[in-house]
């Protein structure tokens, strides 16, 4: 039986594999590529059998096929202007996973481009970092990705430069039955600092597939502040690996945002490699229906005085499913960490659940850790509290709801952003409250 | 303040309620007339805070007897939304705290919403913003509490304050003030006291449920009430906070019995 069912997952990977794209000129990356193709050859689509996969079957991604597409649709300047963040100093746009240079600028001053030509350009810094930050040996979906290693984005901050616009990808959907694999390489020199914003949208809601690889490098000093937005379509499978390696002082600071897929699943792993290194990652998880929305970080000190902050944060509702498992690992030496995690859930319907499991591995005995989680529902003094002030019972529901996601929205460093995924919150909260069409 | 031929505003007649099944109010009396301060007193565990979340609406209280009058309607005919928009108000004993709303949108929000349920003009968010500042003068706050979330962090005293510039905002007629005097320093009592006494007028009332004399230094009732075991056992002048400050609960318990037998 066992045995039957990893012939067909083998299968199906192997089956995704078709239209891969063709020889590059450079030896290494084409070997690179040959590895991942071993290794997904290797490797079987997860089963809720893998404890990494305990609570996200992902057997309705196994039921269709994916092709990745070769001529995207012209779009309209207006259709992705709909996105556009009125900060960015630069944005890659990527239909379906081909690079579109005519939705694309890049007034940053600094390397923001299409991977498949940067990476010629800089081919060393690119060889000494793409496919080493995000592990695909034993992960299905960053191997898959790695076969692809085609277009993607570049992105390269010199010496001390402080960019204090962001940097846009726009990830944009367009057919059913898509198979498209983003990669991101983001390498920060030492000193620099950058804001990177990933947003994944649609222009349908039919089922199509999105396997993203990101990996970003922080050398000494370096600031990172990456928002990752994922706003997919109603039938989306979104699969995602991000990876930083957080050299001596480095700070990262991850906002993660997840409102759309019918199913997504989002690896973020972070590296604390040197003393002193800092991270914060925050994420927010709002689904409804029957969206699940799985999240797995890895916070890994591995060296001294490092600072890491997490809060994690899912609303639930209708009979949708958040999934969060957090691990924070302290290895020996990597004493006077400081480290704390918080994970929170709002369930809003009664079909509604959360899977939670904060994890914490401590091999340091000079440390300063905390962790907890709360599952609970909309609190009846908070709710009283407003309707004592006027506010009617849904009012009142809708703007708890709000605020509870609006914590982790808040730390968005991106204004316009921040400000429309608000609004979004607010509509997707009143639009999920029972009796909001009652409302006067 | 006592007038000749004001209005009733409250009249609560044979009150019961009980939560979780337990009878916490047993046959409670009060009328209240515009213009008046009245404090209730009473141990903990008289029912105070019951009767005040009571008349609130708090969805854990269920009233299990007896009828309360607001302004010549059913108040328990009101969900507790409509009771706020007719005019109750409630200072909390414990203010929510909600983060991630900052306080300005909260107290606009319920300041628009108390207004268009009163069929008066609402303010868009600048306007807002000079009047709620003008009102937070006279509470001695801090613009900056405008911009942080809801009571979050707020000290004791911030809190109560807090509570008071709803109050000065929605303009109640009958206010009730759940232990707004409880971990208060003196200074920050004094403040409170000043910013209630200045809100009362001829057409408003003020009930204070309060455990201490101290409060009452500051904004002088026109009628103290004891509660014991779910009712007003005992009523009198503002002398009678003092007697109970220096002869504690006990008596006014005993007197009760006393005169349960006499009648007897």
């Amino acid at each position: 039986m066992n045995t039957a069912s990893s012939a067909v997952s083998t299968g199906y990977l192997d089956s995704l594999l078709q239209g891969q794209p063709s020889a590059s000129s450079l030896t290494w990356l084409n070997q690179l590529r040959a590895h991942a193709v071993e290794r997904v050859g290797a490797l079987t689509v997860p089963t809720t059998r893998d404890e990494d996969w305990r609570f996200t079957d992902i057997s309705p991604l196994t039921k269709l096929s994916f092709q990745p597409v070769q001529d995207p649709p012209q779009l309209a300047p207006a259709t992705v202007e709909q996105w556009a963040i009125a900060e960015a100093s630069a944005r890659l746009v990527f239909v379906d996973g081909i690079y579109a240079p005519q939705h694309s600028f890049n007034r940053a001053g600094i390397t923001v481009e299409n991977l498949a030509s940067g990476v010629t350009r800089h081919d060393a810094a690119v060889q000494a970092h793409l496919g080493r930050h995000a592990g695909f040996e034993r992960n299905a979906f960053a191997a898959l990705n790695t076969a692809f290693l085609h277009d993607g984005a570049l992105i390269v901050v010199p010496r001390d430069m402080a960019l204090a616009a962001p940097v846009h990808l726009l990830f944009i959907a367009t057919r059913r039955h898509a198979a498209s694999y983003p990669r991101c390489l983001l390498i920060a020199e030492a000193g620099s600092a950058v804001t990177l914003v990933e947003d994944f949208v649609a222009l349908q809601n039919e089922a199509y597939f999105t396997n993203a690889v990101t990996e970003m490098t922080l050398d000494g000093n370096a600031a990172v502040h990456h928002v990752r937005v994922q706003r997919e379509g109603a039938e989306a499978f979104h699969f995602a690996n991000c990876a930083a390696s957080l050299a001596h002082a480095s700070r990262y600071h991850s906002v993660s945002v997840a409102l759309g897929a019918r199913i997504s699943r989002h690896n973020l792993g972070v590296l604390l490699a040197a003393e002193g290194a800092e991270c914060s990652i925050d994420g927010l998880a709002l689904i409804g229906g029957r969206q699940l929305a799985d999240t797995h970080t890895l916070i890994d000190h591995a060296m001294p005085q490092g600072l890491s902050r997490q809060l994690h944060k899912c609303i639930v509702d209708g009979a949708a499913r958040a999934v969060f498992n957090g691990n924070i690992m302290v290895r020996a030496g990597a004493q006077r960490t400081d480290s704390s995690q918080s994970s929170r859930n709002l369930l809003l319907s009664g079909k509604a659940r959360v899977d939670t499991k904060p994890q914490l591995e401590i091999f340091a005995d000079d440390v300063k850790c905390a962790h907890g989680a709360t599952v609970g529902q909309l609190d009846v003094d908070e709710v009283f509290y407003l309707n004592s002030r006027g506010l009617s019972d849904t009012a009142a529901r809708n703007l708890l709801t709000y605020a509870f996601g609006a914590e982790v929205i808040e730390r968005i460093g991106v204004a316009s952003l921040r400000n429309r995924l608000e609004q979004a919150v607010l509509a997707q909260t009143q639009a999920a409250a029972p009796g909001a069409a009652r409302e006067s | 303040m006592i007038y000749q031929d004001s209005k009733t505003l409250l009249a609560v007649r044979g009150l019961h309620a009980t939560v979780n099944g337990i009878e916490i109010l047993k046959g409670l009396d009060l009328t209240v007339k515009s213009g008046e301060v009245h404090a209730i007193m009473g141990p903990n565990g008289s029912g105070k805070s019951t009767f005040a979340k009571v008349l609130a609406g708090h969805p854990a209280y269920e009233v299990s007897g007896g009828g309360v009058v607001f302004e010549g309607g059913n108040l328990f005919e009101l969900k507790p939304e409509a009771r706020a928009r007719a005019g109750v108000f409630l200072g909390f004993q414990y203010p929510i705290e909600i983060p991630g709303v900052a306080n300005s949108q909260f107290l606009r929000l319920a300041y628009n919403t108390v207004q268009a349920g009163r069929g008066k003009d609402e303010l868009d968010p600048l306007e807002f913003d000079d009047f709620v500042r003008e009102k937070m003068k006279l509470l001695e706050m801090n613009p900056d509490f405008l911009d942080r979330s809801v009571n979050e962090g707020f000290s004791g005293g911030e809190k109560k304050r807090n509570e008071i510039l709803q109050m000065a905002l929605l303009e109640p007629k009958l206010a009730i003030l759940d232990e707004t005097d409880s971990g208060l320093d003196i200074d920050a009592l004094r403040i409170v006291a000043g910013g209630v006494n200045q809100l009362a007028n001829k057409d408003n009332a003020i009930v204070l449920v309060t455990h201490y004399q101290r409060l009452l230094n500051y904004i002088v009732p026109d009628y103290v009430h004891v509660m014991d075991a779910g009712r007003i056992v005992k009523t009198g002048g503002k002398e009678l906070a003092l007697e109970l400050e220096a002869r504690g609960y006990d008596w006014v318990g005993d007197e009760v019995k006393a005169n349960a037998r006499v009648s007897a």
